[in-house]
């Protein structure tokens, strides 16, 4: 009886979002008359970061500085329709939307500012701190508070956009099978360290060590966050999450979150992350979802460091000591004699 | 239900109630004080977002009844910036990200804040068990681990 060690590396690919056609997300952007730009979604921000990243996304497509962006995602009675932020899809389907809305919302304010200057609107750029320009003649310029100042009381016009996001359904070839489910996939992998007490069944991670394909980063602090708090769930789906821990009946297992175990700050695993960006074509400045993908890896790693460490195959989840140790004892009976 | 008159010190500021008997100080906090920062997760002691100082002990405010804290100096998340200036926990919270949804932050830093009011260099392992009766479901821990060895590096700084 001993503690033992193992290895264990997976790599995974992740679509982001819901596949198969549809999954819509629309966005609404509209100015202030002081130039401020509302974005309004029906996407929640449940603490992932998406309203900065949607004003980031507004801030960056109209060339304002993204202090300037106000995110409502306040009601989703009366907000533009959004399928929900779940499947890795909040940043990819809402900021598809939000960039197409705020290019909507930008044509219109390069042509307010156009009729103001005498110029075409073609020959207009901004300069992302809030000013609009003739390209090559910068001092012939109006701010965007004048632009909107103009729009609301002279010009009488509504400096806005919509957007939309929506994937067009992909249908099986009749001959092959053969259909696209996903337009767009994260990656990752992860290598884990455990130790196993192959009397007991107890597992430890030591380490993981992740990689991860994202796209682009468009926070990369934000990002980080995502990736360090999802390995950690990881961890966390691969050993302690279940409503009915080691127990046969259902009548001993949990009734609430209280009862529902997942690592403590005095379990973690030594964690290294790293990201790689491979911008997606179809992403929003080629952003993929690194959400619900980042807590996927570590799985696998761990199932096959366990099985590296003790020679045991696990594949159902969570790995329990108690499923370890049956597993053992079967390995065990199998192989009468062998040297444990 | 008879109701007992309870007073007690709220960061730093008098504050006098009546309340049912048997009513918790988490309810009193949040329903007749309006202070939001304890938050009501498990209500069974189980989650530590309740965490609030009783005369310098950490306390779970949803297990404690308000009629035991006559004449107590209690101090919440809430109190911890002074004057519009963040506390140096609320300010290492931030720069490390250490904060997500929000919901276990408060009672986090109270935890952290009973930590460094008694031991202001405290090593990793301190912090570990300082915060393990605090569940986060966001962060997985290493940024609130983080964050508060940045607030007492920050204090040892400003006090050299």
């Amino acid at each position: 009886m001993a503690l033992r060690h193992g290895r264990g590396v997976a790599a995974i690919n992740y679509p982001t979002g819901m596949n198969l056609g549809g999954d819509p997300t629309q966005a609404l952007v509209h100015s202030t008359p002081t130039g401020n730009f509302m974005v309004s979604l029906s996407s929640v921000d449940l603490g992932q970061g998406l309203k900065h990243i949607m004003a980031q996304l507004c801030a960056e497509t109209i060339g304002v500085p993204t202090e300037r962006v106000i995110v409502d995602t306040a009601d989703t009675d009366t907000g533009p329709h959004c399928m929900g932020t779940f499947a890795s899809r909040g940043t990819h389907r809402a900021g598809n939307a939000v960039i197409a809305a705020s290019r909507e919302a930008r044509q219109v304010m390069l042509e307010v500012a156009a009729t103001a200057l005498e110029v075409n609107a073609d020959d207009l750029d901004t300069d992302g701190q809030g000013n609009i320009h003739v390209k090559g003649a910068p001092s012939r310029a109006i701010s965007i508070m004048d632009t909107a100042l103009v729009a609301h009381f002279k010009q009488g016009r509504s400096i806005s956009g919509r957007g939309i996001f929506l994937v067009p359904r992909s249908y099986p070839d009749a001959a092959t099978g053969a259909m696209k489910p996903a337009t767009c996939y994260a990656h990752a992998c992860t290598v884990a360290d455990v130790e196993v007490d192959d009397e007991t069944g107890e597992v430890r991670v030591l380490a993981v060590k992740n990689v991860f394909e994202v796209g682009r980063a468009l926070n990369p602090k934000i990002v980080e966050q995502q990736l360090v708090g999802g390995s950690w769930m990881g961890i966390s789906h691969a050993l302690y999450e279940t409503t009915e821990p080691y127990y046969p009946s259902r009548e001993h297992g949990p009734t609430d979150f209280n009862e529902y175990l997942m690592p403590g700050p005095g379990d973690l695993a030594q964690t290294e992350t790293y990201v790689l960006e491979r911008p997606a074509a179809d992403g929003p400045y080629g952003a993929k979802g690194p959400g619900e993908m980042c807590a996927n890896p570590q799985i696998p790693a761990i199932a096959n460091a366990i099985f590296d460490a003790v020679g045991v195959r696990i594949d159902v989840m969570p790995i329990t000591p108690e499923r370890i140790l049956k597993a053992l004892l079967e390995k065990a009976a199998a192989s009468p004699g062998a040297a444990s | 239900m008879a109701k007992v008159a309870i007073r007690f010190l709220l960061n730093g500021s008098e504050k006098a109630e009546f309340v049912e008997s048997g009513t918790t100080l988490l309810d009193v906090l949040r329903e007749k004080l309006a202070d939001f920062s304890p938050k009501g997760g498990c209500l069974q002691g189980t989650c530590g977002a309740c965490s609030v100082l009783v005369d310098g002990e950490i306390r779970l405010a949803c297990l404690t009844l308000a009629e035991t804290c006559e004449g107590c100096t209690i101090e919440t998340a809430g109190g911890l910036a002074k004057d519009g200036v963040l506390h140096p926990l609320q300010i290492a919270f931030a720069d490390g990200f250490a904060t997500q949804c929000g919901f276990c932050t408060g009672g986090m830093i109270v935890a952290s804040k009973a930590l460094l009011d008694r031991n202001p260099a405290p090593s990793r392992e301190d912090v570990i068990e300082a915060i393990s009766g605090n569940v986060c479901r966001c962060t997985g821990y290493e940024p609130i681990i983080g964050a508060v060895l940045a607030a007492a590096r920050a204090n040892s700084t400003n006090k050299a």
